[in-house]
């Protein structure tokens, strides 16, 4: 009688364990990616996506976890920072080996971090690396423990080790070889990606089963973001990795698919008027634009809240400054955005002798105040956040006119030319360290957009905000860096080389056959835990 | 044979001059040389200047152009800045795709247009003129995107959305010829005379506007390829339309000489071709 | 069809008249943004609703089918004349004046004319008014658009070089311009009313995309062209049919070009 019950019961859980098995592993994952990738070597990947297929592919020493935010162990089992900085010495998991069987060992490491930083390459993950001249050492101690030493302080090191993929040193497949949950199986150039898990992937679940469930991944080239929303309702794709705010809108209202808003996002929409000296503008007008009562006035004229509601659809918040409301920690918390106050910017631009003239501004000389504002044509949001400034600024006399163009035209203009006036135009962040933001706020930098490559600083408020980034870039002491990335934000609220607009909502959507997605702010924002994503019993069945 | 020299001398000139004149057009654009990769903040200034240069290495485009034609004679096309490639071997991959589109396509709106237009010439009937005048009003009146949504809502093949493009400027043309040859003399006088509507379209019609007609086809053709680019781009079709449209933006300038040859060739071998028909004795007799 | 071809009048008349007084129709401006109804359905106060930032459908239709009716038949016109002319001296003449010209022709069906439009924006400055750059994308629109038409006039014309009255008229001492212009050109009518009939949507539909270069319409004037982008949007999908109007006008304008130019009836 017992044994006849534990044998019904043997059976009953090996069915069950063989059912949930089967709505777990197998099957083919769908998804779009916009462009095809430029390039499959991981240090180079620079377009996005060329970075999500070195995100599916590539094996990191440690992996900043999307949702929590923190940093864990991946190939890497521990790691140390030491020297005030510059050398970081890792611990590596043994007996692993590549997709293509070659073995992976402290070699691979020492090889990849050599090419990385090889400053022929210009990668910019390497840059990122790049805090002082010299050349950077690599130690192996022994097959699985590593020293890497650079030549100046790096601040935030062990994150910036969260996007270098290791290269086999020994594989003849060069970057092919690799250490992800999958590898590139097919490429179709300019049509599909088709992925296969890694028979040698390190990871296994809870129940000791190898990781990825799902057994393949087809990346579908597709750039019309409307079919990609149809295929989507069809369940011919099973994620869209980022959403626009219409299109949420549209699947909560019709429920085929699960929307999901996983709150603000750490990217930015912002305009700035060019103050390039030398640039081919009349002299009145640099001096509106040089002057920090007229940014601060043109501010002030913007609603934010509506560009927020309006043009976003409400899936955004009024930006404050460079450090998003979503990055809680950097993010200084006692500034508020502008507010929208058209007297008080009425007032600022009296100051500089700006008047409202029969519902025109004109300045001393009599200019009447016009400028042009440029951004990338078939950009929906940004044309609407130009049309709506314009409104906003001609109740205060000022004429905007809209002008969108083609990106590489706008590029000439913003970086070769100068030959614009202001200039919408937004920020894709994914590391939540602001130093990731040291080219941007450096004056010397080609990326200080308003007035790029200064010899030297041309205010006094530049100076300072390139001291205080030089300094945190320095500092180890966190409560000492977010005392200065404060200092930052405030210089920047004052002074508004930069007018933050918005903050966008991180958007994504979901099928619902999809398991264990947990859609988060960081990208890649659903399928960040690929290797635990899985697919219904009958998606996968049916693939 | 001298004709055929002659022919072959023109369209190797042609070809030539369109290749250059491509050329000498993403020269001179604005944006050429820049690349989106600049604004990366992750890179530093020594970076960013690497690839500015990178980017302008290029020389002037005469001796761009007779460098590329150099290279052109041993078979290389050159390498696509913006997809990091052998120009050789994406043609390769993607020449097929927009001949199969090109091919179904124009196959299909010639079909469908000049047939309309038979119809609506040998009916006579005026409220049939009047839907099918309709009908084509209303596919010339909608735009491509829209186009494109539909087709994929109705789960049609994008081949459909080309012949769809080119069905009313078939329509348009075929229409207007025939139905103005309708009224010449001789063919009343042949309908007078009791012939069937067959044989007036065939012996006495078509014969008047083969020309025009062999020439339409010519056009189409280039009308085709033209068209090619925004259904593929729409459609997400992965031929050369859409690497033309990648490379404009891109301002790929090894890919864009090498499509426009590609174009330029199509174009005068298609539209020499008409002109031969159209001046065969046959023809000429009619 | 005389009926027809009355009524056709009629209706672009008074569409003419309805977009010349758009303020008799709709109260309010065509760029004033209602931000407290974007995107609402019809009403007393917006009745084709407001689009997405809040501004009144009704008028932005009327203003822009003012730019569009205005321009793109005269871009049309200019494009079908540049085609009736040249392909008319190349097809009449013939010989080797013929081929070069058709070399030409073919060169530049071939090349990206593209390009050309982005200098052109380059040259021009930022701060150019909406009214002058809606005028220059259509004449460039209308002095590009002319080669494929060409071909097939040229045809068409070397067919009746050779015809009778040609001969006539030749020996009746008649020759150049005025060869062209009364005797060649009246027999091309039903290619070059084709070739302008074809041009009007095609010119509208491609000064919206010329959007992409920073040509065409710049905001917040209104185009026909900039109001059917809109439509070819997953978020547009059935759901708010009063989108449609733009698309609903247009169809109805060309085609009520279509049969007010139309004199080939079809014999009985």
């Amino acid at each position: 009688m017992k044994t006849r019950l534990a044998l019904v019961m043997f059976v009953v859980l090996m069915v069950g364990t063989a059912g949930s098995a089967s709505a777990q592993a197998g099957g083919e994952l769908r998804f779009c990616l916009h462009s095809e990738p430029k390039t499959f070597n991981p240090l180079l990947a620079q377009d996005e996506a060329s970075e999500s297929i070195r995100y599916l592919t590539g094996g990191v020493l440690v992996r900043l976890n999307r949702q929590t935010q923190q940093l864990e162990p991946e190939l890497a089992t521990a790691w140390k920072i030491s020297d005030q900085g510059k050398t970081i010495s890792f611990h590596l998991r043994e007996n692993l080996r590549f997709s293509d069987g070659t073995p992976f060992s402290a070699d691979d490491v020492a090889y990849t971090v050599k090419q990385l930083m090889d400053p022929a390459l210009h990668s910019p993950v390497g840059d990122e690396f790049r805090s002082g001249t010299g050349n950077v050492q690599t130690r192996v101690v022994k097959k699985n423990q590593i020293v890497v030493t650079f030549p100046a302080p790096v601040s935030g090191m062990d994150k910036l080790f969260d996007q270098v993929a290791i290269m086999s040193a020994q594989s003849p497949k060069k970057e092919m070889a690799v250490l992800g949950p999958y590898y590139v199986a097919e490429n179709k150039a300019g049509a599909y990606l088709l992925l296969r898990r890694n028979p040698n992937y390190w990871k296994h679940d809870a129940s000791g089963r190898q990781l990825p469930y799902v057994e393949t991944v087809r990346v579908d080239i597709q750039q019309n973001r409307d079919i990609e929303m149809l295929r989507l309702t069809r369940g011919e794709i099973d994620f869209i990795n980022s959403i626009d705010a219409e299109y949420y809108d549209k699947l909560v209202s019709t429920h085929t698919a699960i929307a999901n808003d996983a709150g603000v996002s750490l990217d930015s929409e912002q305009m700035w008027f060019n103050q390039v000296p030398g640039s081919p503008l009349p002299a009145y007008k640099k001096a509106w634009f040089t002057s920090t009562n007229f940014r601060r006035a043109i501010s002030e004229s913007i609603n934010r809240a509506d560009l927020s509601r309006i043009a976003f659809r409400g899936h955004a918040r009024p930006a404050v400054g460079p450090i998003s409301p979503g990055n809680k920690f950097w993010f200084n918390a006692n500034l508020q955005p502008h507010p929208f106050d058209q007297r008080s910017a009425l007032q600022r631009l009296s100051q500089d002798g700006l008047r409202l003239n029969s519902g025109v501004l004109r300045d001393r000389d009599g200019h009447a105040v016009e400028f042009s504002i440029i951004t990338n044509a078939g950009n929906k949001y940004r044309e609407r956040m130009a049309t709506m400034i314009q409104q906003d600024l001609a109740g205060i006399g000022i004429k905007v006119n809209v002008v969108t163009l083609d990106f590489p035209s706008l590029i000439e203009r913003i970086t070769r030319t100068y030959d614009y006036e202001a200039c919408l135009l937004g920020l894709m962040n994914n590391d939540l360290d602001p130093n990731s933001q040291m080219n941007v706020w450096l004056s010397s930098s080609d990326n200080h957009q308003w007035n790029p490559a200064q010899k030297t600083p041309a205010t006094a408020w530049e100076a300072e905000i390139d001291k205080v980034m030089r300094a945190q870039a320095a500092s180890l002491d966190v409560k000492t860096r977010k005392k200065l990335v404060d200092r930052l934000q405030e210089i920047v609220w004052q002074e508004e080389p930069f007018i933050y607009l918005v903050n966008k909502d991180a958007l994504s959507a979901v099928s619902p056959s999809l398991r264990n997605a947990h859609p988060v702010v960081l990208n890649p924002q659903v399928y960040w835990n690929i290797d635990q994503l899985s697919l219904g019993n009958e998606m996968a069945r049916n693939r | 044979m001298s004709r055929i020299a002659k022919l072959a001398a023109k369209v190797v000139i042609l070809v030539l001059l369109g290749g250059l004149a491509g050329a000498i057009l993403v020269r001179v654009a604005p944006g050429f040389g820049t690349d989106e990769a600049e604004m990366d903040s992750r890179l530093n200034s020594e970076s960013i200047r690497a690839l500015r240069q990178s980017n302008q290495d290029q020389v002037g485009f005469f001796s761009f152009y007779l460098h590329y034609l150099g290279n052109l004679l041993r078979g290389d096309l050159g390498i696509s800045r913006t997809l990091q490639r052998p120009v050789s071997q994406l043609l390769r991959e993607r020449f097929p795709e927009t001949l199969k589109l090109v091919g179904f396509g124009l196959g299909l709106g010639w079909a469908f247009g000049v047939s309309l237009a038979i119809a609506t010439i040998m009916v006579r009937a005026q409220l049939l003129d009047l839907a099918t005048g309709l009908l084509v009003g209303v596919l010339l009146c909608l735009p491509a995107s829209v186009l494109a949504l539909l087709f994929v809502l109705a789960r049609l093949p994008a081949q459909l959305l080309l012949a769809v493009v080119i069905l009313p400027k078939v329509y348009r043309y075929s229409r207007n010829l025939l139905a103005s040859s309708s009224e010449l003399p001789h063919v009343l006088t042949a309908r007078a005379k009791g012939l069937s509507e067959w044989r007036v379209l065939c012996w006495h019609i078509f014969p008047i506007v083969a020309p025009q007609f062999i020439a339409l086809a010519g056009v189409c053709l280039s009308i085709a390829f033209t068209a090619a680019i925004p259904v593929e781009a729409l459609c997400d079709i992965p031929g050369i339309g859409q690497l033309a449209w990648k490379a404009a933006m891109g301002r790929d300038v090894s890919l864009l000489v090498n499509l426009t040859i590609l174009v330029t060739l199509i174009t005068v071998v298609g539209n020499s071709a008409s002109d031969m028909m159209k001046r065969s004795p046959s023809w000429e007799a009619a | 069809m005389k009926w027809l071809r009355a009524a056709a009048m009629s209706l672009l008349v008074v569409v003419t008249v309805a977009s010349l007084v758009p303020q008799l129709l709709s109260g309010a401006s065509y760029a004033r943004q209602f931000r407290d109804l974007p995107d609402s359905p019809p009403s007393r106060q917006h009745l084709l609703g407001t689009d997405d930032l809040g501004r009144d459908r009704l008028s932005r239709l009327l203003y822009g089918t003012r730019v569009s009716l205005l321009l793109a038949p005269a871009a049309a016109l200019l494009t079908t004349a540049l085609a009736a002319f040249i392909g008319g001296i190349a097809g009449f003449e013939g010989g080797r004046l013929e081929k070069i010209i058709m070399g030409a022709t073919d060169l530049f069906l071939s090349l990206p004319w593209l390009f050309l439009l982005i200098t052109v924006r380059a040259a021009l400055p930022l701060n150019v008014s909406p009214g002058a750059s809606l005028v220059i994308t259509f004449v460039l629109l209308g002095c590009l658009g002319w080669a494929g038409a060409a071909r097939v006039i040229c045809a068409a014309a070397r067919s009746i070089a050779g015809s009778d009255f040609i001969l006539l008229a030749r020996a009746s001492g008649d020759g150049g311009f005025r060869m062209l212009w009364r005797h060649l050109l009246p027999n091309l009518r039903p290619i070059v009313l084709a070739q302008f009939w074809l041009a009007v949507p095609a010119f509208i539909l491609t000064e919206a995309n010329l959007g992409v270069l920073g040509l065409g319409v710049s905001e917040p004037l209104p185009s026909w062209g900039s109001l059917l982008k809109d439509l070819g949007t997953f978020s547009g999908m059935p759901g708010s049919p009063w989108r449609f109007a733009p698309l609903i006008l247009f169809i109805v304008v060309v085609s009520s070009f279509h049969f007010v130019l139309s004199t080939e009836e079809l014999p009985a």
